[in-house]
């Protein structure tokens, strides 16, 4: 059995193990979770991966999935672009031709204080006028109804149109960063992207109008079936009775039907919950085809020529910083349809629950263990992580328990089980450390072509990144001290 | 009786070796240049006697005593000083700066050795409180020769210390190396130069694909045919 | 005039004061990451947990010597605490070093192998804070609370307007103004801080001329971990502790050292003060400044905010993105020491 194979097993059997020891309600809960952080993690290796691009603004692009799913699928909210539509768009052109101005200006008049100062006048000008309109349409828009919505509302559009829409909107972002922060410094990315998050962020919390900040927007509709719906359907009552039917009728006949109603209940929360998984799988499964397609294209060679050699790359005449951008964008839009994803799995869109540890550090925890450059060992990271992540705080909360329980019941003791869940932060830390350090390549390293592992030394340690090898002293501290 | 001595030296970057049976030595009082066709392994030779890459077989001892197992900065402590050719000096620290990183491991009085190396480059006196970033390349390789005698060393080793600057500052520089050898210091330098460098030479050698092609005292090589016809151009 | 005068004290009192404290915070935080960067060669995303951290172990040793009833009153008791959190940082610091980026350093990996690995730190140190003591925020802060109040202010001058100097600003502005100094002297004058800067300069040519890399490394380390610690502290002591602020500090702090030229220490202090600056002005509501100086009939209806605070994150950003877009390596020219 190949390795992937073994590890996919192993992966299966610890969520089986919760199933049987929990409850196969949580199993499936968790593998629901697992699949989405699969699909963001395999949007973050096709950066990191393919072209060794740090991004520390998952959580951004993620959001921005999410705000797809509430602009895509809620329902219109009525009069609300009567309210303040127009004037919000005169808003955006103007802003737009403020921005087009200013680069203008910047293009026509020659370097100094004066093109300087033209552009400073120009954008805050233009920002000025826009916000004229800007303002009243949005003070429009969330004046009304406010305590259902104060916002613009949806297209009212099937939910899994949001997952395409939410790539497109993650894309957008990417394209506006990359432009920037591509083509310096790399860890200049990785700044310029931890600030697009957290203004993304902040502006979904603050822009009520939008989608409604931080009052939440509840309620999104389900690309499945609901499971009051399915409580009442007969096919569905009928199948879990057929289903069950010698335990039902190992019961008094008196019991059976509250045992029915009960197995109903239970059936289809759990039939929910496999739909899902059903159509994040399929997702999946998609993007990863897609990506082991363009990974062996003439497209896919080249940028792994690239990563391998930069140098070499760019004096072949590649253009290192636009393929650079290229596969950004792509990652990004992979990550911004896992972010769809999982605002459509939670049913709400909760600006307030973003948080970049959770959003983009852990998911860089996933490509990491999982194996850089691999994508099944991304899947198998995004799979493995969070299952850790969720289980670790049950299991944190045990030890924890059973360690202090006989010293008795003392003020040490509530410190420690109240603060036992941001062990989990700690544990994942390390897991992160002690991957990179003793096998940087991962649980599934990164393989050329068939299965073969590519040369030793590997990536995460190494950096898909690494630059040929220059000659170089040898490191400091091996140094004896002089 | 050689100072400093490489014996039978083999051994590259990683990959094949770029030194093949090389040996190499200088004695105190004395200027050693090895010359060579581009890729000869000069440099590495150089770096290998420094302890900047590992050798796979052959020897490095230093007075006597065996220091091949040694890290550059142990050499560098027993009076190993080093050139490179380029990035040789703190570009964001003043002269005086780098001069005084030069002599950092020397618990004495520095100021002397200080005085010394300002009477063998005045500019560096005038330009002593300059970063030595905004300093022209000849005056930069004052300040890289500087540092490295400022070290007090017994062996002062120079990466194509001439590269790049005009005939006038090689012939200055020349005339300064033949100074510093005077006062008891072994000199050994790799030069593109070849004819200059080997008119001031005590010791020559040729190398080619990191062997020994020729050796000899510098008159010796400049008025060899052979060296003459392939190295020197006729 | 007095309205003039009014309209400048509500300046100073609600700009002028805020923003040199807040930018000296910045300041000392953007230094710390800034020396990581010249001489160990990486954008260290764990440092604003390294402030947590200090400001944490800080608050325990204040804790502590509260509870003996030791003090300094006026001043705050964590004054006296400090060298303890300073410690207790350093040793973390130079744990970590040891036990995760010694190893990458040695085989040379290239710096975002670093910047990922600080990621790990960041994830450990920021477990530590939560699990000792806890996510919410905390208030450690005692001794006299205003070297000057609003109401004195006022009965003195005669203007209505009153300008308000919390001990923990002046606190700040000074302590920073001072470390600055040591650390400017420090490395200009002294051997081993010129050999530090030798080391970020030109790390070969640091080797060849004998310099102990190990000792650079221990010493940045310490000087990043007192940095973080006294950052840490005196931004808890001026708005309060919580752990997440700090990792949010992050931001602003990095395009501070990016703003100024990173590697450059100079440039770290003037980028303190230029996103702190921005963010203050920049938010702050001008009604009651334009209301002093414009005749009451063209008295301003809005109230003249440019940006609300909630978008503060946002100056540090556009500020970063200019930067980076016109002139990459900053106002001082980056990296070095």
């Amino acid at each position: 059995m190949s390795r992937a194979a073994l590890a996919f097993s192993l992966m299966a059997a610890l969520l089986a193990l919760v199933g049987v020891m929990q409850s196969w309600s949580l199993a499936l809960a968790i593998l629901n979770l697992c699949l989405i952080s699969a699909v963001m993690s395999l949007g973050v290796n096709i950066q990191w991966g393919y072209a060794g691009l740090f991004n520390a603004g998952v959580m951004g692009f993620a959001a921005l999935g999410g705000l797809a799913a509430v602009l895509v699928s809620s329902a219109p909210v009525a009069g609300a672009w009567q309210a303040g539509g127009a004037r919000l768009l005169v808003a955006a052109g103007i802003f737009a031709a403020t921005i087009a101005a200013a680069l203008a200006l910047r293009r026509r008049m020659p370097a100094g204080g004066a093109r300087f100062a033209a552009v400073a006048a120009a954008l805050f000008i233009g920002c000025v006028i826009a916000r004229y309109f800007y303002a009243p349409a949005t003070a429009a828009i969330e004046a009304l109804n406010p305590a259902k919505h104060g916002n613009l509302g949806g297209l009212g559009l099937p939910v899994l149109f949001a997952w395409a829409a939410g790539g497109a909107f993650a894309a957008g972002a990417a394209w506006l960063v990359g432009k920037v922060a591509l083509g310096l410094r790399s860890d200049y990315l990785a700044i310029a992207t931890l600030g697009i998050a957290e203004i993304i962020v902040a502006v979904l919390k603050n822009e009520d109008w939008l989608a409604r900040g931080v009052k939440n927007v509840t309620g999104l509709s389900r690309p499945v079936p609901y499971e009051v719906n399915l409580q009442q359907a007969d096919w569905f009552v009928r199948r879990v009775e057929s289903f069950n039917a010698s335990e039902l009728a190992a019961l008094p006949s008196a019991e059976r039907a509250a045992a029915l109603q009960q197995l109903v209940i239970d059936y289809s929360s759990l039939f929910v919950k496999l739909c899902y998984a059903g159509l994040f799988a399929a997702v999946l499964a998609a993007l990863l085809a897609l990506s082991a397609t363009a990974l062996n294209s003439p497209w896919g060679r080249m940028m792994r020529a690239i990563r391998d050699n930069e140098i070499s790359a760019g004096a072949m005449g590649k253009n290192i910083t636009a393929r650079h951008l290229q596969v950004f964008i792509l990652g990004s839009a992979v990550i911004g349809i896992g972010g769809a994803m999982l605002t459509t799995l939670d049913g709400q869109f909760t600006p307030g629950t973003y948080h970049p540890l959770r959003f983009t550090f852990l998911i860089w925890v996933m490509v990491i263990v999982g194996g850089s450059g691999s994508n099944l060992g991304a899947v198998l990271g995004g799979f493995l992580v969070w299952f850790v992540w969720v289980e670790a705080e049950p299991a944190g909360l045990w030890l924890i328990d059973n360690l202090t329980a006989p010293f008795g019941e003392n003020a040490l003791r509530a410190h420690l089980m109240d603060n036992a869940q941001h062990m989990r932060l700690f544990l994942m830390g390390l897991v992160l450390l002690l991957v990179m350090r003793f096998s940087p390549g991962g649980i599934l390293p990164e393989t050329a072509g068939g299965g073969r592992a590519k040369k030793a030394g590997g990536k995460a340690g190494e950096s898909p990144a690494a630059a040929g090898t220059k000659t170089k002293m040898p490191p400091p501290d091996s140094a004896a001290r002089a | 009786m050689s100072f400093l001595v490489g014996e039978n030296m083999h051994g590259g970057y990683g990959g094949a070796d770029i030194l093949r049976g090389c040996s190499i030595g200088v004695a105190r009082g004395e200027i050693a240049v090895i010359v060579g066709p581009n890729g000869a392994g000069k440099s590495t030779a150089m770096k290998a006697l420094l302890g900047m890459l590992e050798l796979r077989e052959g020897r490095v001892s230093l007075g006597g005593d065996d220091i091949t197992a040694l890290t550059p900065q142990a050499r560098v402590a027993r009076g190993l000083a080093f050139v490179p050719q380029t990035a040789n000096v703190f570009v964001n620290m003043t002269v005086r700066e780098n001069l005084e990183m030069g002599a950092y491991l020397r618990r004495d009085g520095i100021e002397e050795t200080m005085e010394q190396v300002f009477e063998l480059f005045p500019i560096l006196r005038e330009k002593h409180a300059q970063p030595a970033g905004e300093l022209s390349g000849g005056q930069r390789q004052q300040v890289a020769f500087g540092r490295a005698l400022m070290t007090g060393p017994s062996v002062l080793m120079l990466d194509e210390p001439t590269a790049g600057v005009s005939p006038i500052v090689m012939d200055e520089l020349f005339g300064r190396i033949l100074e510093v050898r005077d006062t008891g210091v072994a000199v050994l330098m790799v030069e593109q130069n070849a004819r200059q460098a080997l008119g001031i030479a005590d010791r020559g050698y040729v190398l080619v694909v990191g062997e020994n092609r020729h050796a000899g005292s510098g008159a010796e090589l400049l008025a060899d045919p052979k060296v003459r016809k392939s190295f020197l151009g006729g | 005039m007095t309205d003039l005068l009014n309209a400048l004290i509500l300046l100073a009192n609600f700009v002028l004061v805020p923003a040199l404290s807040y930018g000296s915070q910045l300041a000392l935080g953007a230094l710390g990451i800034t020396l990581v960067y010249g001489v160990l060669r990486f954008s260290n995303f764990a440092h604003g947990d390294t402030m947590a951290f200090g400001a944490m172990a800080t608050m325990l040793a204040t804790w502590w010597l509260q509870s003996a009833g030791v003090g300094i009153a006026p001043l705050p008791t964590a004054l006296l605490a400090l060298p303890f959190g300073i410690a207790a940082t350093a040793l973390l610091c130079i744990g970590f070093d040891r036990a995760v980026y010694r190893y990458y350093r040695r085989r040379s990996s290239p710096p975002v192998v670093f910047v990922i690995a600080s990621v790990g730190v960041m994830f450990m140190v920021n477990g530590i804070v939560r699990f000792v003591i806890g996510p919410d925020d905390r208030q450690f802060a005692d001794g006299a609370r205003f070297i000057m109040r609003a109401r004195d202010f006022k009965e003195y001058t005669g203007l209505s307007e009153g300008l308000t100097i919390k001990v923990s600003q002046g606190m700040t502005i000074v302590i920073a103004a001072a470390l600055v100094a040591a650390l400017f002297w420090f490395l200009q004058r002294t051997r081993t801080g010129k050999a530090m800067r030798a080391f970020a300069d030109n790390e070969e040519l640091a080797l060849l001329s004998g310099i102990d890399p190990g000792r650079v490394v221990m010493v940045t380390w310490t000087l990043v971990a007192a940095l973080a610690a006294i950052a840490g502290t005196l931004y808890g002591l001026d708005k309060s502790f919580k752990p997440f602020t700090y990792f949010q500090l992050l931001l602003p702090m990095f395009a501070a050292a990016i703003v100024g030229g990173i590697g450059q220490p100079a440039g770290a202090i003037a980028g303190g003060f230029v996103i702190a600056f921005s963010e203050v002005t920049v938010t702050y509501a001008y009604k009651k400044f334009f209301a002093y100086l414009l005749p009451a009939a063209w008295e301003p209806q809005g109230l003249m905010q440019l940006l609300s605070t909630d978008y503060k994150f946002a100056v540090s950003f556009i500020i970063l993105v200019v930067v980076l877009l016109v002139r990459p390596t900053g106002i001082f020219r980056g990296r070095t020491l």
